[in-house]
């Protein structure tokens, strides 16, 4: 099978890269970038464990292919932190013990940052619908829910500081 | 050492919140998961799985599959010497490789490993299954029935005398109890009786099933999965494969979750013998349509409840008959179930019987309290209906019949200290108790029990040169124990948290351990950690000892330092914890504690749970308004994780009550095997889940640590049952509740 090539932005760093026509924007990152933060939970973008951010708009990355991500910006859960600084949501889900198994935390941190960008102030029902489409099995997404309320506000008052 | 309980229980860390040693990893995506993990020259495995629901396997041809480029292996049943398998884990083989029959749609046949998952794919189409289609059975009545197809000729009913002379889908009968039912019935001035029926739910981890096995040419071999017991593994994929135990190492991944459906194995077997053939590392992850039809779930049910009770509420006469199939194979936990459905209750007569069913479907695996959330469900609902028949307050009537201190259980021993009064009278005073409901709402109360377990337990700890603590625990971590096992070092060694780092240590580092179930990690890893962490005190005591030139019996610890023993002892100036690590080279060498441990003394659990919910009229769905879970911990090691354990069971619950069930068509084939179709909990779906920590102190442990895991998941089913109850004003029996059936029950 002859392979794609591909050039993409991920993290912000260049990331050019070969791929089969079949294979999805989720195998690339996982299979060829080694950046196995996003996970397969279900292969149909039913889980969100596979979130990723492509230009902007939160994604499944299991129903985008490799090929499609051609001059694209993608944000994965390994482009969270600054450094040593994790990021306020990545900081809060440890304080709140927001997981516990933590396989679905990376989506949940990419799909919440992808809410708090387009709305810094949600309320606790908006988080809720915002993050429907990530399933977690451990917590009963109680401290999920305090943890990105926790960081919003948080990031709100950073910003009204500065 | 006795396991004596610590003086006064005056904690320094035991109880505080601090944040979990894997935390940052997880949050940061550097977390290695089942499937994260590979290895140089690795294939890509893929399994192929039964279409049919019961089938005759004539023949396997896999001639076409070798011979695609790229294919490095093919296994199938011949791959495995089933005259040298134990008897007792036959049916383990029989499951991971069907043999002369496929039990269930999705069991497994034949496997390959190639150079890639395209490859792979397609030489799964190339081999040639020859089935001979029989006739098959999926429910649980049916199965009983004395004209359903029988899945295996060699099943006579265990438990029933005299033994049949007819094979049958009844694998055995159990029975528990005591006293005289119908004679409590005859005082009864109240009896209720109704049949319920519970379809079966998936434990539903986010991560699927995933290993990567590598067996060198020496016959060596390594493997790292995604499991809740890497020694149950390591013995299991090694006796299938012929292999001896001291050549495979198995190394525990961080796990996406389990639930009880990771305490067996589906994959890793196969891996093995895979990679063997293949003499390449191969890797094998299951899609989730393979985790639904071909792991857990666990079992659907049939529950008969009878309960009769005087005018004050005393409960004076309860039965109950109980079917659960297990799938393919003997072993549902109808007998847990059995044991468990009335251990809520203090009661004169009460008279249990259970009957394990096999079924053309996946073998059940454990899910969470295994079987007795489906028991629960009806006896909670008998007695809500009770006390709507006798005027009666639902926790008032649980308060007067609650088993406490000193109750014979229905399934035989006595109870010791328990929580179950206080968690009902928290709940009697709770603020959610006392919400005023408006139309078309409910208000559902149920209690739960589980047993918890002990088991066997090894634990290394390591005082490392600075002072610093290397903690080796050998149970998978599913729900932040290692933050646990890390508090109770510190606190028995009285240093700081972050001096303690925790790990799961892999098969060729610690002695056997038990699997990650049973609520038992806290429990029987935290009994040994303290142990390990005792054994530590002493050789450090005996150090200083050394130093001071004093006898070992003159030194006591005391707050993370080795002290002189009262004046005659000497007057030395305190040592330190690093202080004696630092010189350990000078005095004896390295300094370790160790418990090897079968753990006893495991404390059961009660819970009461409290529920809200509104039930729309025009479409039948319901939304949970308020949930309150009130349980007993023993002693909340990091409340923060109990808290967790406790909202985690309730929402699983409230998905069972509500949402989930395994759908079978008429061929025998699963209709929803996926998360679009097979709906668990969303976040938009529940409300902030209340919780409410008792703590009556287990006595068989040094902190007074009861499991938690799993007594969350067995109130939900009938609290949430009982709420849609009153909302529809009538008697839901059937879980789960979906909006078709609530409908039906409002449009009468």
């Amino acid at each position: 099978m002859s392979k794609i090539t591909v050039s993409a932005t991920v993290n912000g760093d260049a990331a050019d890269f070969v791929c089969d026509a079949t294979e999805t924007l989720l195998d690339v990152l996982r299979d060829r970038l080694g950046l196995t933060g996003a996970k397969e939970g279900c292969g149909t973008g039913d889980c969100g464990a596979c979130s990723v951010i492509l230009n902007d708009r939160l994604v499944c990355a299991c129903l985008v292919l490799g090929a499609e991500a051609q001059g694209a910006k993608i944000e994965t859960v390994e482009g969270l932190a600054n450094g040593e600084t994790l990021h306020p949501l990545q900081r809060k889900f440890i304080e709140h013990a927001a997981l516990q198994c933590g396989v679905c935390t990376p989506g949940f941190l990419v799909a919440a940052k992808s809410l708090i960008d387009h709305n810094p102030d949600p309320t606790e029902e908006q988080v809720r619908y915002w993050l429907a489409g990530n399933l977690c099995r451990c917590t009963g997404y109680d401290k999920i829910v305090r943890a990105v309320l926790d960081a919003a506000a948080e990031m709100r008052e950073a910003n009204h500081a500065a | 050492m006795p396991l004596d309980a610590k003086p006064g229980m005056d904690f320094k860390v035991i109880g505080t919140r601090p944040v979990r040693p894997d935390g940052i990893d997880k949050v940061t995506g550097r977390a290695r998961f089942g499937a994260d993990f590979n290895m140089p020259g690795q294939l890509t495995g893929r399994v192929l799985r039964s279409p049919h629901a019961h089938a005759r396997v004539k023949s396997i041809d896999v001639s076409q599959a070798l011979k695609l480029q790229g294919v490095k292996a093919v296994v199938t049943r011949d791959d495995f010497n089933a005259d040298a398998v134990d008897p007792a884990l036959m049916d383990v083989l029989v499951n991971v490789m069907a043999r002369d029959k496929v039990l269930y749609e999705g069991h497994a046949v034949a496997a390959v490993a190639a150079v890639d998952a395209p490859t792979a794919r397609q030489a799964l189409k190339l081999i040639k299954v020859d089935y001979e289609i029989l006739p098959h059975v999926t429910d649980v009545e049916e199965a009983m029935k004395p004209s359903a197809p029988v899945l295996h000729a060699d099943m006579f009913t265990d438990g029933v005398e005299p033994r049949p002379t007819k094979a049958s889908n009844i694998a055995s009968r159990v029975e528990f109890g005591h006293g005289d039912v119908e004679a409590g019935f005859q005082q009864a001035d109240v009896i209720v009786e109704r049949e319920f029926r519970t379809e079966a739910a998936h434990q539903g981890y986010i991560e699927p099933h995933a290993v990567v096995a590598s067996m060198g040419a020496d016959g060596y071999a390594e493997m790292w999965c995604c499991t809740q017991g890497h020694f149950m593994v390591r013995n299991i994929s090694a006796h299938l494969n012929g292999v001896d135990v001291s050549k495979l190492r198995v190394t525990a991944s961080e796990i996406g979750g389990g639930f009880g459906g990771k305490t067996t194995v589906f994959l890793e077997p196969v891996a093995l013998a895979l990679s063997r053939k293949a003499n390449r590392p191969v890797k094998l992850v299951m899609t989730r349509d393979e985790v639904f039809r071909a792991s857990g779930p666990t079992s659907s049910s049939y529950v008969k409840v009878k309960i009769g009770a005087k005018k004050d509420g005393t409960i004076t006469g309860a039965y109950a008959e109980l079917a659960y199939q297990g799938g393919a194979f003997r072993g549902s936990p109808v007998d847990m179930g059995a044991m468990c459905t009335y251990a809520c209750y203090d009661l004169k007569n009460v008279q249990v019987v259970g009957y394990d069913v096999v079924v053309n479907r996946p073998k059940q695996a454990a899910y969470r309290a295994p079987g007795a959330p489906q028991a629960a469900f009806g006896v909670e609902s008998v007695i809500d209906e009770l006390a709507q028949k006798l005027g009666m307050d639902p926790i008032d009537l649980r308060l007067k019949n609650a088993a406490r201190d000193g109750t014979k259980s229905s399934y035989g021993p006595t109870f010791g200290p328990n929580g179950l009064i206080q968690t009902l009278e928290a709940a009697k005073n709770h603020p959610n108790y006392k919400v005023k409901l408006g139309p078309h709402q409910g208000r559902g109360v149920a209690v739960g029990f589980w047993f918890n377990f002990g088991g066997q337990t090894a634990v290394s700890m390591n005082v490392n040169i600075d002072g610093s603590i290397a903690l080796a625990v050998g149970t998978p971590d599913i729900g932040g124990s290692r933050a646990s096992m890390g508090l109770m070092a510190a606190e028995e060694l009285g240093i700081a948290y972050d001096k303690v780092r925790t790990i799961v240590a892999d098969t060729a580092s610690l002695g056997f351990n038990d699997v990650t179930e049973g609520s038992r990690v806290t429990f029987s890893s935290g009994l040994a950690t303290v142990q390990a962490a005792r054994d530590a005190i002493k050789k450090m005591c005996g150090r200083a000892a050394q130093m001071w030139g004093i006898p070992e019996d003159a030194v006591e610890w005391k707050d993370g330092h080795a002290h002189p023993a009262g004046a005659n002892a000497g007057n030395f100036p305190p040592m330190s914890l690093a202080d004696i690590a630092k010189d350990a080279g000078n005095t004896g060498g390295p300094i370790a504690g160790h418990c090897e441990v079968n753990a006893e003394g495991a404390g059961i659990s009660f819970a009461t749970h409290l529920v809200d919910v509104e039930v729309d009229p025009q479409t039948g769905r319901t939304q949970v308004l308020r949930y309150t879970v009130i349980q007993d911990a023993g002693k909340a090691i990091h409340p923060t994780y109990v808290e967790g354990q406790y909202q985690g069971g309730a929402a699983q619950g409230v998905g069972w009550a509500l949402n989930e069930e395994y759908i079978y068509g008429k061929d025998g084939r699963l209709q929803n095997a996926g998360f679009l179709d097979y709906r668990i909990p969303v976040c938009s779906d529940l409300p902030m889940i209340d919780t409410v920590i008792i703590e009556v102190p287990n006595p068989g442990h040094p902190y007074g640590v009861r499991g938690v895991g799993e007594t969350g998941i067995v109130p939900p089913l009938g609290a949430v049952g009982n709420a849609v109850s009153h909302a529809c004003g009538h008697r839901m029996t059937v879980v789960p509740m979906s909006p078709p059936r609530s409908l039906k029950a409002i449009k009468g």
